[in-house]
């Protein structure tokens, strides 16, 4: 029953991607992407991942889809009907899944507890958590104690985008500005 | 069933590929700017998939510890994709802060027509 409504699942993620490439309405394809990052948010619950869906429904869904509308709300609504052919990256896209296609029989089976990935030190947190920090939610407490630097790292990685957009938007401000001051001192003379 | 074993086995790898694959041909094929960071969406998710799947355990749940449960999924992919995550909205919108200042600079966010204006102020 897991593996069937996980295939479910996946397979509407699959059809949602499909029509991502292929609209050309910005609006309708962001749009799509919220529904797609909801529906991960559901495959990641079926794979018992509930941190990772709460966090990809709040932020793939609602950080992501609120910024990408904003910005298409500054920019244009439709996409340019495409110049060049789709051959050439379509062959590349073609060959790159072939050969990860062919790596897959290298891997080991769905759900199985006997795989090396679920042999080491994963399953090592589940033992060690209660006695170490005594927080049951193993993946809060690998997070913040275990791998806190890790956490310390990707705030430093927020925090450096955050300045990014701030220089990159009060510049174009200030571009602007002058931009139109030129005008009107044009204007006067 | 034997026909149905394998495909059963792999059908998330298949699908995480051909996600990844799509994000790929959006970023490559389309010239505007927010599909391209759509695309880049795209394929940051299906490494979501990539690194959630072989955690899971066949009647495992959650990795929160209770007495009464025996069986869990493996929590570090959780962690690494947590992180992930959240790193990705921070790239997701420095690039489309960029977009912004281009479309201010040039007023338009396709690619081909940046290049012929650029083409005709030489």
């Amino acid at each position: 029953m897991e593996t069937f409504i996980n295939m479910v699942l996946l397979t509407l993620l699959a059809v949602i991607t499909i029509g991502v490439v292929r609209l050309r309405n910005l609006f309708a394809v962001i749009i799509l992407g919220g529904i797609y990052s909801f529906l991960m948010a559901s495959v990641l619950i079926v794979l018992d991942a509930v941190d990772v869906a709460m966090t990809e429904a709040s932020v793939g869904a609602g950080i992501s889809t609120v910024l990408m509308l904003t910005v298409l709300y500054m920019t244009r609504v439709e996409e340019a009907k495409p110049v060049h052919s789709p051959m050439l990256p379509l062959f590349v896209a073609g060959v790159t899944g072939a050969v990860l296609v062919y790596g897959t029989w290298g891997l080991p089976a769905f759900g199985l507890a006997d795989t090396p990935l679920n042999n080491h030190v994963g399953m090592t947190y589940m033992d060690l958590s209660i006695p170490d920090t005594g927080i049951p939610n193993v993946v809060t407490s690998v997070l913040a104690s275990y791998r806190g630097f890790d956490t310390l790292g990707e705030t430093t990685v927020v925090f450096t985008a955050g300045i990014g957009v701030l220089l990159l938007l009060r510049r174009g401000v200030s571009v602007a500005r002058l931009r139109r001051k030129q005008q009107e001192e044009e204007s006067k003379s | 069933m034997e026909v149905i074993q394998p495909i059963l086995a792999h059908f998330n790898h298949w699908i995480t590929i051909f996600l990844l694959v799509a994000g790929l041909y959006v970023v490559v094929a389309r010239g505007n700017m927010i599909k391209k960071l759509i695309g880049l969406s795209l394929f940051q998710t299906s490494v979501y998939l990539l690194y959630i799947s072989p955690g899971k355990i066949f009647g495992g749940t959650a990795p929160i510890i209770d007495d009464k449960i025996e069986v869990y999924s493996n929590p570090l992919p959780h962690v690494l994709i947590l992180t992930a995550i959240v790193v990705g909205v921070a790239t997701l919108a420095l690039g489309l802060g960029l977009v912004v200042r281009i479309n201010e600079v040039y007023g338009t966010i396709e690619e081909d027509e940046i290049f012929t204006q650029e083409d005709d102020e030489e």
